[in-house]
């Protein structure tokens, strides 16, 4: 240091700076191996392989293709098929009933926009009800609302597909109970997962009944995750900063929005990235409430990947796929990185 | 004046418990109804009417789950003795859960320290790579990676039939996200304490080891929660993996439940409720630090 400082001209060169920090990279690397190890194997040879699969016709004689053993190369090697598979895709050529890869993709944007505005609003409108001063219960409160969450999502899906039964589910017989109560007369025979008439026209005429049913299972899911995130963000706000509000005349309103909301704001936004993701990739609420139907019209990108390889058996396709939905993904989360710097260092 | 107050907030109070009251209903709604179909001793697939306790409610359901061997579950579909009983599907349950969480929060603390203290070269693309993965549908590698962990051998039994190729490959699906979140916390302890314990005479890992993990636990309590449940209900990995049925776990023996034809639903309800017990459990018990877990990362960071 001492010496740079009296001779500026003799700068290290930059080999030297780049060498220099090659070894102090050595060490931080050394942290990271273990976990970059095992990912190594386990997720990204399979994503690799996955890509190559993407390029070729690769169908079910080719599962006993392996790449360690070259004797079942010349037998079972699928052939390259080039951007064919995409371009099935995008121009839906694949021999599937009721595909369709714009509306897909038009439904599954829809289904995480409507999903994570839902999960934000409710699981702030809580956080905040269940952090006002004086309130009896907060505790049993707090404890009931996880529930939905640390329910095994799986579990929540088959019980919310029973529920919609016609005949003998819950929705409907609750409906029955509400029409003896005040003498209305709504249908309790709705079959819900198969109604093809869209209840709202217009805009939203692609948006089948099945929609709504399986957005209402996926809100009760998906709303106690961020109503624990901003409970933890609320938690952190100090009081003074309300009080002086109040002094200076600020109305409730106001102060939601000019002090809770910018601070609850850094701890939602990463939430908010997460649970697009998530929703995004909801395979068990679609998979096994709706099944994507009726026709299709609430398939997601996933849970069509998912058929493409358990009941078409085109698995080539199924890469294709799969890295298509990767690329939409990984356009999303780069536009909320530039929102919300997530992978800055911290001392940077 | 005083009193304008208290009914104010009296006002405010009954409001707050209305609509928390409302919000009760909703969440409690679908978990009554599963529980009310396990206590249904008929096994239909739904009662014809809407009651917590359905005519004729026994625990028979529970009991048979509990004390029977599956049926569904044996290695000779003759002889009952080699079929699977709710203890073992357990053991092997929990051994997978526990081996995920343990694979995802040592690996994945020792990575996010790294990003989160040191400059080094590749650390933002490292970064974004782990990020990225947590992306990326999984569906279509199921082959590649059957195919890869059957290459591996332990003994002569390929990984890919083992339960710890099971708790490898969700150890590594649940690593983006340990990486992602212990990083975020890791973010936020002081880098003072560090550089005290440093003066201090310790070293680089102790200082890890010493100091930011202690100060970590909510991030750490968030982690294991996650990857434990990842390992607790996943089955459509372990379906196409595993061979020998004394290697099921409880999600395998829920899914096979669902069968072709009648799905025994009162069981299926008992089994259900059997295995969400242990996992709100653990999160009642780690609640207190998954809420500062979460967030408190995403507030400094």
């Amino acid at each position: 240091m001492t010496e740079a400082q009296r001779s500026p001209t003799r700068r290290p060169s930059r080999w030297a700076t780049f060498r220099h920090q090659l070894r102090t990279s050595l060490g931080p690397w050394l942290y990271i191996a273990p976990a970059g190890l095992v990912m190594l194997v386990i997720t990204f040879f399979p994503q690799l392989f996955q890509v190559w699969m993407a390029f070729t016709d690769f169908r079910i004689r080719h599962l006993r293709f392996n790449v360690f053993n070259p004797e079942t190369w010349p037998q079972f090697a699928p052939p390259f098929v080039g951007f064919a598979n995409f371009y099935k895709i995008v121009t839906n050529q694949l021999a599937i009933e009721n595909y369709d890869f714009w509306r897909i993709l038009l439904f599954n944007l829809t289904w995480t926009v409507s999903n994570v505005f839902f999960h934000v609003v409710l699981g702030v409108i809580i956080a905040l009800a269940l952090n006002s001063k004086g309130l009896f219960g907060r505790r049993i409160y707090r404890a009931l609302f996880v529930l939905p969450w640390a329910m095994p999502g799986y579990i929540t899906a088959l019980t919310w597909r029973n529920m919609y039964d016609p005949r003998f589910g819950a929705i409907n017989q609750l409906i029955g109970i509400v029409n003896n109560w005040l003498g209305t007369s709504f249908p309790t025979d709705t079959r819900w997962m198969d109604v093809a008439q869209p209840p709202i026209g217009g805009p939203l005429s692609f948006l089948p009944l099945a929609f709504y049913c399986v957005l209402l299972a996926n809100v009760w899911l998906g709303w106690p995750f961020m109503t624990v995130v901003a409970t933890g963000a609320l938690q952190a706000i100090p009081e003074e900063l309300y009080e002086a509000a109040s002094i200076d005349g600020a109305s409730g309103w106001q102060k939601f929005w000019k002090i809770t909301a910018p601070l609850i704001r850094p701890a939602m936004v990463p939430a908010i990235m997460l649970g697009t993701i998530w929703t995004f990739n909801q395979f068990n609420v679609i998979y096994f409430i709706s099944g994507g139907g009726p026709f299709g019209r609430t398939e997601i990108l996933v849970t069509q990947a998912f058929k493409l390889v358990y009941e078409q058996r085109l698995y080539g396709v199924a890469a294709a796929f799969s890295i298509v939905v990767f690329f939409i993904l990984l356009i999303i989360t780069l536009i909320n990185n530039r929102i919300t710097r997530a992978t800055e260092a911290y001392y940077a | 004046m005083r009193s304008q107050i208290k009914r104010k907030a009296l006002l405010r109070q009954i409001a707050l418990q209305l609509f928390l009251l409302a919000v009760t209903a909703f969440v409690l709604f679908p978990l009554l109804w599963i529980f009310s179909l396990a206590l249904d001793p008929r096994n239909i697939d739904k009662p014809l009417e809407l009651r917590l306790i359905p005519p004729g409610a026994s625990l028979n359901s529970f009991q048979k789950i509990l004390a029977q061997p599956f049926r569904l579950l044996c290695r000779d579909p003759s002889d009952v003795s080699t079929c699977m009983t709710f203890s073992r599907l357990l053991g092997n349950s929990l051994l997978v859960s526990l081996g995920t969480s343990v694979i995802a929060v040592v690996l994945g603390a020792s990575a996010a320290y790294a990003f989160s203290r040191f400059q080094f070269i590749g650390r933002q693309a490292g970064m974004l790579a782990f990020i990225v993965l947590i992306m990326l549908p999984a569906s279509a590698t199921l082959a590649p990676l059957y195919v890869l962990l059957t290459q591996i051998k332990i003994g002569n039994e390929p990984l890919r039939a083992t339960l710890p190729g099971l708790m490898v490959a969700y150890g590594s699906g649940a690593l983006p996200f340990a990486i992602w979140n212990l990083k975020g916390y890791f973010d936020t302890v002081p880098r003072e304490l560090e550089e005290a314990a440093i003066i201090d005479g310790a070293n680089q890992f102790q200082v890890f080891y010493r100091i930011i993990m202690p100060l970590s636990t909510p991030a750490l309590a968030v982690t294991i929660l996650f990857s434990f449940m990842a390992g607790w209900t996943e089955f459509i990995l372990a379906w196409t993996f595993l061979e020998n049925p004394s290697r099921f776990t409880l999600a395998m023996a829920l899914r096979a439940m669902q069968g072709q034809f009648a799905t025994p639903w009162s069981e299926f309800a008992a089994l259900s409720i059997l295995m969400s017990i242990p996992v709100v459990v653990i999160f009642f018990g780690l609640q207190r630090f998954i809420v500062s877990g979460l967030s408190m990362g995403a507030v400094k960071g």
